[in-house]
């Protein structure tokens, strides 16, 4: 932009033009316009931030008058006493998130792998178009499939194997109820599958074949080229690709609460129901009366959006600390 | 295989192609000896009935008009031309009399070393990049592996340039130090053949002298295959010289004879400039 316009000012000058002059022809030529138009739908962007970050700030003052930090800590959900606690909501959040991970970045990343690398041409763009459409699924349809899929399979048969299996450590004791932290988990993993594939797809395709060359030249097997020399020219873009995911995950509201328990507890066992941000929020809303419970579930809202905050802040700081040795970006 | 020449394209003049080449050319000992090869992208046939030798311990020029085929050539001999989907090859070539299409991969590609056009080398350190062939190829370690790495710094030339950030990111190097650097990658698991496709053609003049320099002293362990587009650098380097155009070889010599004294009339009009 800058070098653009500066080369019309000097153009214009030695004509005699004053700026006004300038300026009208360059508003002539559509220049100024453009960056006008431009800059104002960049401006709403900053602005709905802003705008939502208020909204949370303003209408959560009960609960952080009233709890403060405290808030954050407590496991305490009375609407009728009044008390009010984040813990469980934000533990179930992380928990059905980081379930959700564990699952789906080996499958996204390997199936991702195998669709750029390996795969013939015709597969992989069937394949492709056949992820980016299950992206696309409302995730109202994912808890339908948690409902009468992924929970049933879970309290009948891989439950109570991993009970009999691996029952001797506190994430696989207790009862079996088909809903809960696991179920969550998987559904969440099935839904970002799609986000993490298709997007590390890309990343892989784009990185250049002189780097796959390179290696296969001085004597590396088909795989050796491409886990020690493609995927990691692609981590970046890579480690995107699972951020993107895990916001999605985070955040997600209807999938989860179909399947969750929406129990507000924190329990060391997967198979336990729990109970998300996004889901309670989405459940207790319309039956909130008291000033005080709405607006702890409009702080809980905020808590989300700075877990969000934070998590991705972390994820550029990793992205920065793992490209930044030897890297091309 | 005595005819290092193949002009089968135009039967009547065969067998003078070939008792002018078997007059002209010194015999020598070959190290690849390719005979009727055809190859094939999906319909289009890139290169029609290959058939030549090259000779061990020289450094063979291939030139031609850009499409002629001499690059595909160059990469099917360490079946780097398997890499594209659809394609396919015909004929046979043999690495000190051994077929090639039923090696192992990584063994031929461990003896048939490659450079490319552009340079690429990993994103890693210097070292990594020059280690990376070493360890794919397992057996160094420590010591060993340093002192393997030093030893292929040093034939590439750029020892003295690096060897203080051998830590550094390669990337950090200028184009021509990063293709010497590709070099030595090449030449640290001991190829016995180093295939050159147009490694110069990112280059200034001067880092053009030093890959130039470069190829003589390793042509001592090492059969050298340049394909470039400069006929000036295929004259100065190369010993002998194959020209190729639209995926025929037309004509393949000793370099004097073949830039002095051309056979084919196709030969000393590219030449000469008064084609492409």
């Amino acid at each position: 932009m800058s070098t653009f316009t500066g080369t019309v000012t000097q153009a214009a000058r030695p004509e005699g033009f004053g700026r006004a002059r300038v300026f009208l022809k360059r508003l002539r030529s559509g220049d100024e316009v453009a960056h006008l138009i431009t800059l104002i739908f960049a401006l709403f962007i900053f602005l709905i931030t802003c705008m939502l970050v208020y909204e949370l700030y303003i209408h959560s003052a009960i609960p952080r008058r009233r709890f403060g930090w405290h808030f954050l800590i407590s496991r305490a959900w009375d609407p009728v006493f009044e008390h009010f606690g984040a813990l469980p909501f934000i533990y179930g959040t992380l928990v059905t998130s980081a379930i959700a991970l564990l699952i789906a970045v080996p499958l996204g990343v390997g199936g991702a792998i195998f669709l750029a690398e390996f795969a013939p041409a015709q597969i992989s763009d069937g394949l492709t178009f056949v992820v980016e459409l299950l992206a696309a699924v409302p995730s109202v349809i994912y808890g339908l499939l948690g409902i009468f899929i992924v929970i049933p399979l879970l309290r009948d048969s891989v439950d109570p194997f991993l009970q009999k299996h691996l029952g001797f450590l506190p994430l696989f004791q207790g009862p079996i109820y088909g809903v809960g932290f696991l179920a969550a988990g998987l559904v969440l993993a099935i839904m970002i599958v799609p986000f993490i594939l298709s997007i590390s797809r890309e990343v892989l395709l784009a990185v250049p074949t002189e780097q796959r060359e390179a290696a296969l030249a001085v004597g590396a097997t088909r795989w050796e080229s491409t886990w020690q020399v493609v995927v990691p020219y692609a981590r970046a873009g890579i480690l995107g690709s699972v951020f993107l995911a895990l916001a999605r995950a985070l955040g997600e509201t209807m999938a989860v609460t179909m399947v969750i328990g929406n129990t507000p507890q924190i329990s060391a066992s997967l198979f336990a129901p729990g109970y998300s941000i996004a889901a309670v929020i989405a459940n207790e809303f319309t039956e909130a009366t008291g000033a005080a419970y709405l607006q702890s579930l409009i702080a809980l809202g905020l808590a989300l959006f700075i877990l969000t905050i934070i998590l991705n802040g972390v994820a550029r700081l990793l992205i920065l600390a793992t490209t930044g040795r030897g890297t091309a970006h | 295989m005595g005819a290092v020449t193949n002009l089968s394209s135009m039967s009547s003049e065969a067998n003078r192609g070939e008792q002018l080449t078997g007059r002209l050319l010194r015999s020598f000992e070959p190290k690849f000896r390719v005979s009727h090869l055809n190859f094939y992208y999906g319909a289009v046939q890139a290169l029609h009935d290959i058939s030549l030798a090259i000779p061990q311990n020289q450094i063979t020029a291939l030139i031609g008009p850009s499409g002629c085929g001499k690059s595909t050539f160059l990469r099917t001999l360490n079946r780097m031309s398997e890499t594209i989907r659809h394609t396919r090859v015909e004929g046979e070539i043999l690495l000190d009399n051994e077929d090639i299409f039923s090696m192992d991969l990584v063994t031929l590609r461990r003896r048939v070393g490659m450079v490319f056009q552009k340079p690429n080398p990993f994103p890693k350190t210097i070292f990594d990049n020059v280690a990376y062939g070493l360890r794919v190829n397992g057996g160094h370690r420590g010591a060993a592996l340093a002192d393997a790495v030093e030893a292929s710094l040093r034939r590439a030339a750029l020892w003295d340039e690096v060897k203080d950030q051998l830590g550094k990111s390669a990337l950090a190097l200028s184009g021509g130090q990063q293709q010497r650097l590709c070099i030595a990658r090449a030449l640290a698991v001991n190829p016995e053949v180093l295939l050159l496709d147009e490694p110069c053609s990112a280059l200034d003049p001067i880092a053009t002298a030093k890959i130039e320099d470069l190829m003589f002293t390793l042509k001592e362990n090492c059969t050298i295959l340049i394909v470039t587009h400069s006929m000036q650098q295929a004259a100065r380097v190369s010993t002998h010289t194959g020209f190729f155009l639209l995926g025929k070889l037309i004509e393949f010599n000793e370099t004097d004879i073949l830039f002095k004294k051309p056979l084919r009339k196709e030969t000393e009009d590219y030449i000469t400039g008064r084609f492409g």
